[in-house]
């Protein structure tokens, strides 16, 4: 078995789903013959056939309608956004049918359906392709948001994903679609959602991070190792609905926290863990917490693309001023 | 410069109806028309619609029902297409369809129920598959693309028809919904209530096309109108489009014309921006009696029924509000009971707190 990468652990868990699960369906932006423009999806209709797995016309509020009238029926879509950003033209969809549909209708209608969409920045991508919008999402009742940040992850997160009886918002860290490869055993076992992963322990800091910036923040853990700081490592995975028991059991126990994103700071994600943590952790707190994020700026054109992104620089500065907090 | 062109549509509209105002058939009408008994049990969906409106308007009025969106005038259309649906069609409608659902089973003391602030009116105890009312204008167009595509991906015989207004034809999730549909030749019928105004906007403000029906010639499909306000010819236009879908032909546009009679809702007042002319020169065009009269011209109908008629329907319609009226309001913890299958752990916190009735 080969190791693969985090864009292959995609393809690898759709191509389990479509086998073992008649209901389910892939669709999208060139998601067929083309395999998608990251080629997500490749191979798969060749194996799976024009019904299962189809190219959409272009109207990204239409895929998502289309999914849940789909998903209604008992079916289990999974959709393809070509980008992130391009979700805008569907968030009616999404906010107002998607995330709603089983309430509005006391369970009668429900929405089992996956929005897939490659999110964020770092890859010199035209304009209109790198933002994180997590947040967004997060903000609507009734939405899973998950987001991978490793092969395996992204493999047992999206077999779950295209299980769980909701919709489902599955954003993928383009900028570390092929930065690592792991070995992803093909054994249809899904990880678990609305948990978080602790990825390294440690006594004197907590680090909270998702998506990409996992990988800047592992690295900063490393270094800080080499000094001798144990820092506590924990990737998010699933933004909505978040699992901040784990946050506060490693906060209570380091008692210094950073939160680092990729996405601009305000209403964000961090900002929701930095509030939850000041109602649940105040006593615990040695420091004030610390965040590092993108900023409150349109996501500029590439040239300034690793200004905005939390560098391992920034995330270290911000560290070690936790740490020196007296 | 030069240039060359090619035709590729014929653009004409066709337009369908059997029955002129007076109730006097223009043509031979289709057999169900020659029916009694379905031809009365259409004629009823339709008192029942009108009355129900009607009780729902007093209702609100006296502070007993939310804000209410009338179909008076509609009725033609609702019914129309209702009854010719199959039962395990199905419906994506949107706010003024309720002839349609009443005739698909839908009850009225949900419709109640959902008009008066409570989600139970959308758990429609007969009809497992229908869309609940739709106020986001023409979303619910996609809805019924991505049901008749699990229909198609199913290899089922049922089609879908979904209903929007003059007003949604301006949206894209319409234009996307009629596109898809034809590029996937999905089977579902989009039914346009033509009822001349989008709230305050007259239609000629709303587009500069001809007719909304044309709009479908763009997506490859068929689009053709009818007389709204006659209800054989919308039931046969209907059916007949369903049967198409149903035989794997595609889809078709219905532009249904017609005139909302009443405000747009309770909280509007049409007097503010139409004319009272207007609404009198639309009122001869009344579908229920234009039907009236053709009972009565083909010896369906007469006054003795009619009067047994409205005391039913009038009985009815009470013992529905009676049922709405006594329906205790939902517990509080309900609007955490189905926003997921299972509660997330991160928001029990919060049921509980308000179950308690304090503060998290």
């Amino acid at each position: 078995m080969s190791a693969i990468t985090l864009i292959e652990a995609v393809t690898q868990a759709l191509a389990h789903e479509l086998e073992h699960d008649k209901s389910v369906v892939v669709f999208g932006e060139d998601v067929g013959g083309n395999g998608g423009v990251f080629r997500a999806t490749e191979g798969l209709q060749k194996r799976f056939g024009k019904d299962r797995v189809r190219d959409t016309p272009l109207a990204e509020n239409m895929i998502a309608g289309l999914a849940i009238g789909m998903a209604s029926q008992g079916l289990k879509p999974v959709a393809e956004i070509q980008f992130m950003d391009f979700i805008c033209a569907g968030i009616d969809q999404i906010l107002s049918h998607a995330s709603r549909l089983r309430n509005r209708t006391r369970g009668r209608l429900t929405c089992p359906m996956v929005i897939r969409a490659p999110s964020g920045g770092g890859i010199r991508a035209p304009e209109h392709h790198s933002d994180s919008m997590e947040a967004l999402f997060a903000q609507i009742p009734g939405l899973r948001v998950v987001i991978p940040s490793s092969p395996s992850r992204a493999y047992g997160l999206l077999l779950a994903a295209i299980r769980d009886p909701d919709p489902v918002i599955f954003m993928e860290p383009k900028r570390i679609y092929r930065m690592v490869k792991e070995i992803v055993p093909d054994n249809g076992e899904a990880l678990p959602l609305d948990v978080c992963f602790v990825l390294r322990e440690g006594k004197d800091i907590t680090l909270v991070t998702w998506g990409a910036m996992v990988h800047e923040t592992l690295m900063v853990a490393d270094k800080l190792a080499a000094n001798g700081i144990e820092a506590e490592v924990i990737d998010v995975a699933t933004a909505k609905p978040l699992d901040f028991e784990t946050i506060l059991q490693s906060v209570e126990k380091t008692g210094r926290c950073v939160i680092i994103q990729e996405a601009n700071p305000t209403c964000s994600l961090s900002s929701d863990i930095a509030a939850l943590l000041a109602e649940h952790a105040l006593t615990s707190l040695m420091a004030p917490i610390k965040r590092v994020t993108g900023f409150d700026t349109v996501m500029p054109l590439y040239r300034l693309e690793k200004l905005f992104i939390p560098s391992e620089k920034r995330i270290l500065d911000a560290v070690n001023q936790v740490l020196e907090y007296a | 410069m030069s240039r060359k062109s090619t035709i590729v549509a014929h653009f004409d509209i066709p337009y369908f109806r059997y029955l002129d105002p007076q109730g006097i058939a223009e043509q031979d009408v289709p057999a169900f028309a020659k029916d009694e008994k379905t031809v009365q049990a259409i004629y009823r969906m339709m008192m029942l619609t009108r009355m129900f409106d009607k009780k729902a308007i007093a209702l609100q009025r006296t502070g007993k029902l939310g804000t209410y969106p009338s179909t008076l005038g509609q009725e033609g259309i609702s019914v129309g297409i209702g009854a010719a649906m199959a039962q395990d069609d199905v419906l994506c409608p949107y706010y003024r369809e309720y002839g349609a659902q009443f005739w698909r089973g839908v009850k009225m003391e949900e419709i109640l129920l959902y008009w008066g602030g409570d989600e139970r009116g959308s758990d429609f105890a007969n009809n497992p598959y229908d869309f609940p009312i739709c106020v986001p204008i023409a979303s619910q167009t996609l809805h019924a693309v991505g049901v008749a595509s699990a229909m198609k991906y199913k290899k089922e015989s049922r089609a879908v028809v979904t209903a929007i207004g003059d007003g949604g034809t301006s949206r894209g999730d319409f234009y996307e919904a009629m596109n898809v549909a034809g590029a996937w030749e999905l089977p579902v019928v989009f039914v346009i209530n033509n009822n001349q105004w989008a709230i305050s906007v007259p239609l000629k403000e709303q587009t500069k096309a001809q007719t909304l029906a044309q709009k479908a010639i763009a997506a490859g499909l068929e689009g053709i109108q009818v007389d709204g306000n006659d209800v054989i010819a919308v039931k046969d236009a209907v059916e007949q489009a369903l049967s198409k879908a149903r035989s794997g032909k595609g889809a078709t546009v219905i532009e249904a014309l017609t005139y909302r009679m009443g405000d747009h809702t309770t909280a509007d007042d049409a007097s503010r921006y139409r004319s009272i002319d207007e609404l009198k020169e639309n009122e001869k065009n009344d579908p229920i009696v234009r039907l009236r009269s053709y009972m009565h011209n083909a010896n369906m109908w007469d006054a003795t029924k009619e009067a047994a008629l409205i005391d039913e329907l009038t009985n009815e319609i009470n013992a529905a509000v009676e049922r709405y009226e006594n329906t205790a309001a939902p517990l509080p913890e309900s609007m955490f009971d189905y926003l997921y299958a299972t509660l997330p752990k991160a928001y029990e916190q919060q049921r509980e707190a308000l179950k308690k009735g304090g503060a998290s």
